[in-house]
């Protein structure tokens, strides 16, 4: 069993207990613990079940790399998910619970897949699930689903916040072990400004753990010393809790910071996602051991010999009472003195390599622990706890020369430099064959933005993995980064570390080297994902020789660790498999981040209201009191109708109609873009941006525009007045303000630049309000102020002057086939106006309309609309509006691709009007069908409706729509097959249904 | 993600405060032109691997468009410059060349 | 819809009058601010000319804002500035503006009720600000005096330093709720950084 051994546990705090529950259980712990030391003081080693065979999993790590021990942490809206109990650190009140099981934790039925885990090997589900076809949808997709996903998803809105921040520094340090600190403090006495994020709550890494001494010091007591001179630092930025997730371009780097995680509810972000740019990086970030591959080798209380010792010399728990240590190199003696001397016995230390190790091994025997060289694991019996191993001979087949019956096991098969971060951004690596590692190429580093190497390893990350060498290298890293920035280093000693005397490791990529296949079906890989040797081997007797492919197959490394355990062994078992050296095998590609963010992080503040910018007019507060309901256009919100107490929103639409056209209605029509163009040349600038003549338009003037792409295809329209012989404001649509504007800049800035004109984007300036209706003049004229006759203000004109004391510009202008007027005034000045408005046209019937109320008038007016008549693939000539194309300008923008034959193709479908049969409402974007089929075997078409209302005025549906030949045929009757089966039929008309000779708006 | 210097305010900042703009260098051709001349300007686009002209604008920022000298394998920058020119200016084609000995682009070298 | 009759004389309105918050920074909405967009040849005697007229204040320079006896100039743009000058004397600035730069080629437009103006002031000012826009804010970088346009989280805004390091923040009007909302929710107790 595993407990809290009496003494010892130099991170705990053994008078303060924290309580916990554990799917259910209540529990507990001490402040300092991890979840999983708590657990593992409570016995409780079974954390989960794998994914594929739900085979019971236990603790096997102490660190980000742990492929097991993930659970559901917290309750409700604080719930997520998959988090590590190995970097979950404890706190009072903390409930967690497994996963991947049903009914229990401890009775699985799913675990019967593990009975028939010889049928399920590698790329199972690719060979069976294919036939027959039939069966995917019914079958095989129903089983896959239910049997796929990892944990479960949260179902309530996160009570949490979330930020980003944005930090620039010299030198970012990722990893805040000894190497971390060393290469800070190197870099920062250059004066070079660093971040050093740590990961975890402690700084020192593994260090304090693994012994040795740094300056003639104990590794507690330099990291003590040294933090304390980089935090006088006022150059250095500490953070631990926050990981370095990923490295990218251009020394961007991405820091999670998890500020609330142990201790929840309080105010503040729960994480905070830095977004640093750093000139360097250097990657302190450690190595991780290796599991060695025998059978049984996932059972729970087989584990990494150095998270074994993590356990018994931070958190004083011992992992089991009867030990065995396997090992291929030197490092597990540590382990195996570091329990002995906690009292823990440890039966038998098996070392694979026939000489076995040197000056640690010495010392583990010197206190009495049996060490056998040239010995395996054959086997591991026992089902949720480890209760013997089979001993074998490294150089066999497995045959078993003798049991111990124990309940762990610790292994090590060697480490790996944590190359993770180096890779992000294209870091090469390098085999080291004495190492058996992959470590950073350091000729071959990621590149920045000035093509210099820009990322640096340094310590155990670089392969140096004794404390002396670590701490060298990470001195030297930083002093290259603080130097590769422009510093000037300062000539300094690294810190000297000691430590024993280590032998070279025997790479051991399978345990016993000949293990026959009953055992490598049960020899592991990757925990979380149920791969073992067998079915890499079979991958690649199958033919696949890239490791990315063989990934994918096998899903080796494919889980939520990103096979931080398993990918060396895996790739070198393919490796093995295909007889090849490991380097020529590669390893897959390394992607951020390093271990999984939230989302909530990712997010930052963008959620509820901040999700996205909400546009609002100055009026936008009464539309909102008045009851509107809303149309988007772009990140505006516009009011699509006002609908009344007992009122749908449709007969709101036809009430605002009609009020319109019989009395008088208000629109908000801020939105409008206003664009300033001003300049010599401003007249030839237009003339060129519209497919209209612009330059003869005289001050006090408004005239109708067009706007093509260089494509020909209509992008925008609106009316354009002239305020001076130099200036004129354009007006645009609603969403495109900003990107007509940048439009007109972009041909300025780009092709016309010794043009003399200037634009401004004046939209927000003004609020503008669209006064509609036969009594719009005499509600103005309530106002008073300025002369809006006929005679003083006629149609398609302009003018300054006051209204009811406001300082405003009227456009007499009209989308609606009505007498209107567009005010203008600043838009501070915008509601006062509104109220005046509403207020002075109370005797007169006004009441405001929204956008759908404006669709429907243009539409009975036969106006077209930018996103409803035009697509993107529509130019003018399709909409009739040749009467607005200058034929006497020799050039605008869009006229050379208007010439292109397709353009000028005479069977372009064309704009006409489109009225029921029955005076229903067309369907909107329904096709007419014509005689025959396609190569498809679809009806051929001729024609497809653009904008489709119910007419108010004229009682009856109307349309727009695209027709081949269509403005020849007037009176043709067309049918459009409708999606509710219906047959629709319509009649070609012309598309101007109101006031053809504007009588009414030019009123 | 990428940051450039954008040479008509002097800031250097992360690709979030720029819009990217296509190719650089394009030649307008307008009415009169053939329809092979049309065609290759609305349409015909060098994809290198390697040397690459770009338009870029500073749209959260100065506002203005300006073109840069980039390498699309390695994403290094050789230099940015103004937007008001038909040719890269013999400084970038120089930086160019010394770490890319040999490139072409179009008709530049 | 009843609306109140003899509704008073009007008078213009900022974008979020009276909007404030206390946190990690004091935020205020900053009122009505009279501003005028110019643009034409900075290098040339007119905008110079035009600038001291408005503003009593010299042609700033890259990225820099410069303060004059009635206003302020700040750079927008090679060909840009931003002139500041009290709200109700928009109209007689420009008619200044516009005698100065006479027949050459420029613009000059009030833009006052355009945009929305926010001061960011306090120790967390410049956390504040990190939180919401790529730029380096440390005292190192950023010191009074400069100018940067810049995205805030999703929309475009510009921020200056004033001498006393308390920060002016204008975005366009119609996104000044979303943007006071930015700020506030940087700027909330328990957020602190801790690093500058």
């Amino acid at each position: 069993m595993s407990t809290r051994v009496a003494t010892g546990g130099r991170l705990i705090d053994r008078a303060r207990p924290v309580r916990f529950t554990f799917n259910g259980k209540s529990l507990t712990g001490f402040a300092g613990d991890t979840l999983a030391s708590a657990l593992l003081a409570n016995d409780q080693m079974l954390v989960g079940r794998s994914f594929k065979y739900h085979r019971p999993r236990g603790i096997v790590a102490s660190g980000a790399e742990e492929p097991n021990a993930l659970v559901g942490l917290g309750q409700g809206a604080r719930f997520e998910p998959n988090q590590r109990a190995t970097t979950t650190e404890l706190f009072d009140g903390l409930s967690a619970d497994s996963q991947n099981h049903w009914p229990s934790l401890e009775f699985d039925v799913g675990a019967v897949n593990s009975a028939f885990a010889r049928f399920l090997p590698a790329g199972f589900y690719y060979k069976t699930f294919i036939h027959p076809r039939p069966f995917w949808k019914h079958i095989y997709e129903p089983f896959i689903r239910q049997s796929a996903g990892l944990g479960k998803a949260p179902k309530e809105r996160d009570a949490d916040s979330y930020e980003h921040f944005y930090f620039f520094a010299d030198v970012v340090v990722i990893g805040g072990g000894v190497a971390g600190l060393a290469a800070a403090k190197s870099a920062a006495e250059s004066g070079a400004k660093v971040l050093l994020v740590e990961q975890g709550a402690h700084w020192g890494g593994r260090a304090p753990v693994d012994g040795g001494e740094i300056d003639g010091m104990s590794p507690e007591d330099w990291i003590a010393q040294t933090l304390a001179a980089l935090k006088s630092m006022p150059n250095v930025t500490l953070r631990a809790r926050c990981m370095g997730a990923g490295v990218y371009d251009h020394g961007y780097v991405l820091g999670y910071e998890r500020l609330s995680d142990h201790a929840p509810g309080g105010e503040g972000p729960r994480h905070r996602l830095w977004r640093i740019r750093a000139k360097q990086v250097i990657t302190a970030t450690g190595a991780i051991e290796r599991p060695l591959s025998f059978a049984g080798n996932d059972v729970p209380g087989v584990m990494l010999a150095s998270a074994m010792r993590d356990y018994v010399v931070n958190f004083g728990v011992a992992p089991g009472q009867k030990v065995v240590v396997v090992t291929n190199n030197d490092d597990a003696y540590r382990t195996a003195i570091a329990l002995k001397q906690a009292g823990i016995t440890v039966l038998r230390v098996l070392d694979a390599r026939s000489a076995g190790g040197g000056a640690l091994m010495e010392e583990a025997r010197a206190l009495g622990i049996r060490i056998d060289c040239g010995r395996a694991i054959a086997k591991v019996s026992g089902g949720k706890r480890v209760t013997k191993v089979a001993i074998c001979a490294q150089e066999g087949q497995g045959n078993a020369l003798e049991e111990i019956a124990c309940d762990a096991l610790a292994m090590s098969g060697g480490w790996s430099p944590v190359v993770h971060l180096w890779s992000h951004c294209g870091g090469k690596l390098t085999w080291d064959e004495a190492g058996a590692m992959f470590r950073p190429d350091a000729a071959r580093a990621p590149t920045g933005a000035d093509g210099q190497p820009f990322v640096l390893a340094a310590g155990a990350a670089n392969g140096a993995l004794a404390l002396d060498a670590a701490l060298v290298d990470a001195d030297a890293s930083g002093k290259s980064a603080a130097k590769a920035v422009g510093f000037k280093v300062k000539r300094s000693t690294a810190p000297q570390g000691s430590t024993a005397e280590e032998s070279p490791l025997a790479p051991v990529w399978l345990m016993p080297r000949n293990a026959g296949i009953e055992l490598r079906m049960k020899a592991w890989l990757d925990y979380q994902n149920d791969v073992k040797v067998s079915d890499v081997q079979l991958a690649a007797r199958e033919g696949y020789e890239s490791v990315e492919h063989t990934k994918r197959y096998t899903t080796l490394g494919m889980a939520t660790d990103q096979g931080k355990l398993s990918n060396i062994n895996g790739l070198a078992t393919l490796a093995g498999a295909l007889d090849a050296a490991i380097p020529t095998v590669g390893t897959t590609t390394f992607r951020p981040p390093y271990t999984p963010i939230s989302f909530g992080a990712m997010a930052g503040d963008a959620r509820d209201a901040l999700f996205q910018p909400l546009r609002r007019t100055p009026m936008q507060d009464w539309h909102e009191t008045h009851g509107a309901e809303w149309e988007p256009v772009g990140q505006w919100r516009r009011p699509y109708a006002y609908p009344q107490p007992g009122e749908t929103t449709h007969d709101a639409v036809m009430r605002e109609v009609t009020n319109t056209r019989q009395a008088v209605g208000l629109l908000d029509a801020s939105t409008l873009g206003k664009i300033i163009v001003k300049g010599p040349d401003a007249g030839r600038f237009l003339d060129m941006l519209y497919t209209n003549m612009m330059s003869t338009l005289k001050p006090g003037k408004c005239r109708y525009g067009l706007m093509c792409s260089e494509n020909g295809f209509l992008i925008d329209d609106g009316v354009v007045a002239r305020i001076d012989e130099q200036t004129f404001l354009c007006h645009t649509t609603t969403g495109g303000a900003e990107h007509i504007h940048a439009h007109m800049e972009e041909w300025l800035q780009t092709e016309w630049w010794d043009w003399k004109v200037y634009t401004a984007n004046v939209t927000e300036q003004f609020a503008q309000i669209a006064v509609v209706g036969p009594k719009a003049r005499q509600v103005l004229e309530a106002l008073g102020g300025m002369d809006v006759s006929k005679e003083a203000l006629p149609f398609m004109t302009w003018a300054d002057g006051t209204l009811g004391g406001i300082a405003a510009r009227i456009y007499r202008i009209s989308f609606s086939g009505e007498l209107s007027y567009e005010i203008a005034v600043r838009a501070g000045e915008g509601r006062a106006l509104w109220d005046r408005l509403m207020q002075a046209g109370a005797a007169f019937g006004v009441m405001p309309y929204g956008t759908e109320a404006l669709h429907i008038m243009r539409a009975e007016k036969g106006f077209i609309m930018i996103g409803d008549e035009t697509d993107g693939t529509v130019i003018p000539q399709d909409l009739g509006l040749n009467w607005a194309i200058s034929k006497k300008k020799e050039d605008y923008l869009g006229k050379r691709a208007q010439a292109r034959s397709h353009m000028s193709d005479p069977t372009r479908w064309k704009l006409v009007g489109l009225e029921t049969e029955d005076g229903g409402v067309l369907p909107d974007g329904a096709y007419a069908v014509a005689e025959g089929v396609n190569a498809n075997g679809q009806r051929n078409t001729q024609g497809r409706v653009t904008s489709t209302y119910h007419s108010p005025t004229l009682g009856r549906g109307i349309a727009m729509g695209l027709v081949l030949h269509g403005p020849d045929r007037m009176g043709e009757m067309l049918e459009f097959p409708g999606t509710d089966g219906k047959i629709h039929k319509a009649k070609i008309v012309d598309p101007v249904f109101y006031d053809k000779d504007g009588e009414k708006q030019n009123a | 993600m990428l940051i450039l210097t954008c040479p008509c305010c002097g800031v250097t900042a992360e690709e979030t405060e720029f819009a990217a703009g296509g190719e650089a260098h394009v030649k307008r051709f307008g009415p009169g032109a053939s329809d092979e001349e049309f065609r290759d300007y609305i349409f015909a686009r060098e994809n290198p691997k390697g040397v690459h002209f770009e338009r870029w604008r500073h749209a959260n920022g100065c506002g203005k468009w300006f073109h840069a000298a980039r390498c699309t394998i390695t994403l290094e920058v050789f230099g940015t410059y103004s937007a008001q020119t038909t040719t890269p200016p013999k400084a970038i084609c120089a930086a160019i060349t010394a770490k890319r000995p040999g490139w072409t682009w179009r008709d530049f070298a | 819809m009843p609306e109140p009759m003899n509704a008073p004389i009007s008078a213009p309105i900022s974008a979020l009058p009276g909007a404030r918050f206390d946190g990690l920074a004091h935020i205020e909405e900053a009122g009505l601010q009279g501003m005028i967009t110019l643009r034409g040849d900075l290098a040339s005697k007119p905008v110079k000319a035009a600038v001291t007229a408005a503003t009593g204040a010299k042609l700033p320079a890259l990225r820099q804002g410069t303060q004059g006896k009635s206003g302020m100039a700040l750079w927008m743009s090679p060909d840009e500035l931003l002139l500041l000058c009290p709200y109700g004397e928009v109209g007689a600035v420009l008619d200044k503006v516009n005698a100065a730069l006479g027949d050459a080629p420029a613009l000059a437009v009030n833009v006052s009720d355009a945009r929305a103006l926010f001061s960011v002031s306090g120790l967390g000012a410049r956390e504040v600000l990190g939180k919401l826009c790529p730029v380096d804010l440390s005292p190192e970088a950023f010191t009074p005096g400069m100018i940067r346009r810049t995205r805030m989280a999703q929309i475009a805004a510009a921020f200056w330093m004033e001498p006393d390091q308390s920060f002016r923040v204008i975005c366009f009007r119609s996104v000044a709720a979303y943007a006071f909302d930015l700020l506030k929710d940087a700027a909330r107790p328990g957020a602190s950084v801790g690093v500058y």
